[in-house]
């Protein structure tokens, strides 16, 4: 039986690009998908299309048990939206929205009034619910339509982005939220720029980059499939980086990547604290002295940027021919572009 | 009702009721929220009001007494009387480019997309808008009357026949919102939907008989003067306010029968430019 959320072959063209080149999507009821992927990697098309906004030139997709195409009216009424950028009116108070949109929804006026006094608090707007959402801000207006979107408390929800621009503490509040929704059994659909955010709430991922989906599985999953563990150290005296990076090749289990600027130089391991206390007992052994030494799991970022970018093939270049990383040519650079990008976002 | 609900599949939406109680329903609700957006940008009301009062003023202070009426001589009161109808009618009318400026400022908002997400009636976004602007035409109406009545206008043949006119008159208007409505989902700017509403209108309101009398035009012009609608409601209008002066000068059908002619064309275009606009409405991307 396909999930809550099921796509097939989904292809959507603009002019010559190919925003959705054969999607394929399967979202077992009661669970969270996190869609992730770079700027213009199709994620609001298919969020689009699976919510009926936008049709399909080919494949097909069944919501909630109805297919986007046969039967939009029954989708719609399964589901609930909270795009990409907010849909509120300007002109018209927090609550006023909230219970217009209760109202779409064919609720009584009563109903729709009393579920937008629970919303507003929810998401804390209580106070600002009586002013016109032109005087939001931007993350007021992002929970104010977060809050549209769960008026029915849909069986299926689509959030595209929907943390973009909220402050820690929101942020949190929606986690929370989203996860109590999921624990009473709504199917989600979610895309992402955090990768904390998926790691968190996604039970499956699904990598999106030009129209397609080059990665699925569970974070743990693609996690192991980007590599194991890495020891970074950053040298103190850039002199002694070449003697460094011999000592750290000999722990390798395949290159290493130097990064001069920063005098950082990073080697995938096997063994785990043990090998990282050897690392710095040889290390100290040879009087070099370090300003930061650290044993580094992967994180999404850098499934995300493994996948997405050209750092994969960089990175298996550097394996491949370890004599060459230790000169910090072509290859070396395109590897750093990895890891630091990487341990800044973890900052 | 706490945040989360035990049974997966359970949504506190109620079955939609469907087909024509849902569709008003949901008609009135957008009408709700297009009234309230009107109340709170005041300027855009206030600004539609003074227009038509200028026309007024202008009809009867510059143009009264150079345009010769048949059967009005040189009183200049009767005169005034004559060209209101044409004033009422061309002022209805510009709810065509109110309705499309609105429709394409909301098809370009991220708003559309909550919408066409909702289980809601197909055209309510529409007709709620254009209800709101039949709201504010009828408001500008009455504006327009207190006007008329102060520079001389009157009525003649009673309340009852006066108020038939008035609705032939709001049904015009609310007949050409739809056609603003077309435009506005056909356009990519406000902008451009507020003079594609009006540009069509200048013609359209002077080649009929609204502000000369159609005898003095070329044959051919006569004729499209006669046929056209607005001429049929202008000259409905005329007779049910009591403000003929002389004989019809057409034996054209609308001209004969210009009460049923009005009511007819003003129905003819809401369903087709209703029908044409849902049709837009759902295919736009
Ligand atoms: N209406 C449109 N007309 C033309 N091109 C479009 C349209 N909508 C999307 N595209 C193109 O399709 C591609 C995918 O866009 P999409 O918005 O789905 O990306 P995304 O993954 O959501 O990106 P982001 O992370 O920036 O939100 C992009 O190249 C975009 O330019
Ligand atoms: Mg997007």
């Amino acid at each position: 039986m396909p999930g809550a959320i099921y796509a097939e072959g989904l292809v959507k063209t603009f002019g010559d690009v190919r925003a959705l080149d054969g999607v394929d999507l399967d979202v077992p009821e009661g669970s969270v998908l996190g869609l992730l992927g770079p700027n213009g990697a199709g994620k609001t098309t298919a969020v689009r299309v699976l919510t009926t906004l936008l049709q399909p030139d080919s494949g097909r997709a069944v919501v909630a048990g109805h297919d986007v195409l046969k039967a939009p009216v029954q989708v719609r009424r399964s589901i609930g939206l909270s795009g990409q950028f907010a849909a509120v009116d300007e002109y018209l108070t927090g609550r006023e929205n909230l219970q217009m949109v209760g109202e779409l929804y064919q609720m009584s006026s009563r109903s729709a009034k009393a579920r937008a006094v629970e919303l507003l608090e929810q998401f804390n707007l209580t106070e600002a619910g009586d002013r016109s959402a032109k005087t939001y801000s931007g993350g007021m207006r992002r929970r104010l339509d977060l809050a549209a979107a769960l008026i029915v408390r849909p069986p299926v929800m689509f959030m595209d982005e929907p943390t973009t621009g909220l402050d820690p503490r929101n942020r949190m509040m929606l986690w929370e939220v989203i996860e109590s929704l999921v624990a009473g059994g709504t199917t989600l659909l979610l895309t992402t720029q955090y990768l904390e955010e998926a790691d968190r709430l996604a039970h499956d991922i699904a990598v999106v980059d030009h129209g397609k989906v080059i990665a699925r599985g569970t974070a743990d999953q693609l996690k192991a499939q980007t590599g194991g563990e890495r020891v970074e150290v950053v040298v103190h005296d850039p002199a002694l980086l070449g003697t460094a990076t011999e000592i750290l090749t000999a722990f390798s289990k395949g290159g290493s990547t130097v990064d001069k600027h920063t005098r950082r130089i990073t080697v995938p391991v096997a063994g785990g604290a043990k090998l990282l206390a050897e690392v710095i007992r040889e290390l100290d052994s040879r009087g070099i002295e370090i300003d930061d030494i650290g044993l580094r799991r992967p994180t999404l970022d850098d499934v995300f940027l493994s996948l997405t970018g050209h750092a994969a093939e960089a990175d298996q270049a550097v394996e491949g021919e370890a004599s060459e990383a230790a000169k910090p040519g072509a290859s070396a650079g395109a590897g750093v572009g990895v890891v630091g990008t990487a341990g800044e976002e973890n900052k | 009702m706490a945040a989360t609900s035990a049974a997966p599949k359970l949504s506190d939406a109620p079955v939609p009721k469907g087909g024509i109680v849902q569709s008003v329903h949901d008609s009135l609700v957008m009408a709700r929220r297009n009234l309230i957006r009107m109340a709170r940008i005041p300027e855009m009301v206030i600004f539609g009001m003074i227009q038509p009062v200028m026309f007024v003023l202008l009809f009867a202070y510059v143009f009264g007494g150079a345009i010769g009426v048949p059967g009005a001589g040189g009183d200049k009161t009767a005169y005034r009387e004559f060209m209101m109808a044409g004033i009422f009618a061309q002022t209805v009318t510009f709810a065509t480019a109110g309705a499309g400026a609105g429709i394409a400022d909301d098809m370009h908002k991220g708003l559309i997309d909550r919408f066409r997400s909702l289980p809601m009636a197909r055209g309510a976004v529409l007709t709620g808008r254009t209800l709101a602007d039949l709201v504010q035409t009828a408001l500008v109406m009455v504006v327009m009357i207190v006007c008329a009545l102060i520079v001389g206008w009157r009525i003649h043949d009673g309340l009852i026949k006066a108020l038939a006119g008035l609705g032939l008159l709001l049904l015009l208007g609310y007949a050409f919102s739809w056609i603003g409505a077309l435009i506005g989902l056909s356009v990519r700017t406000p902008e451009a939907a507020t003079s594609g509403g009006l540009i069509w209108l200048f013609p359209l309101t002077f080649l009929s008989n609204a502000f000369v009398p159609t005898d003095s035009l070329p044959t051919f012009l006569q004729h499209v003067a006669d046929w056209n609608p607005f001429s049929a409601t202008v000259q409905a209008c005329r007779e049910l306010f009591g403000n003929q002066l002389a004989p019809v000068p057409s034996d054209a059908w609308p001209m004969q029968h210009p009460a049923w002619a009005s009511l007819l064309y003003s129905l003819l275009i809401i369903v087709i430019f209703r029908t044409l606009s849902v049709r837009k409405y759902r295919s736009a991307a």
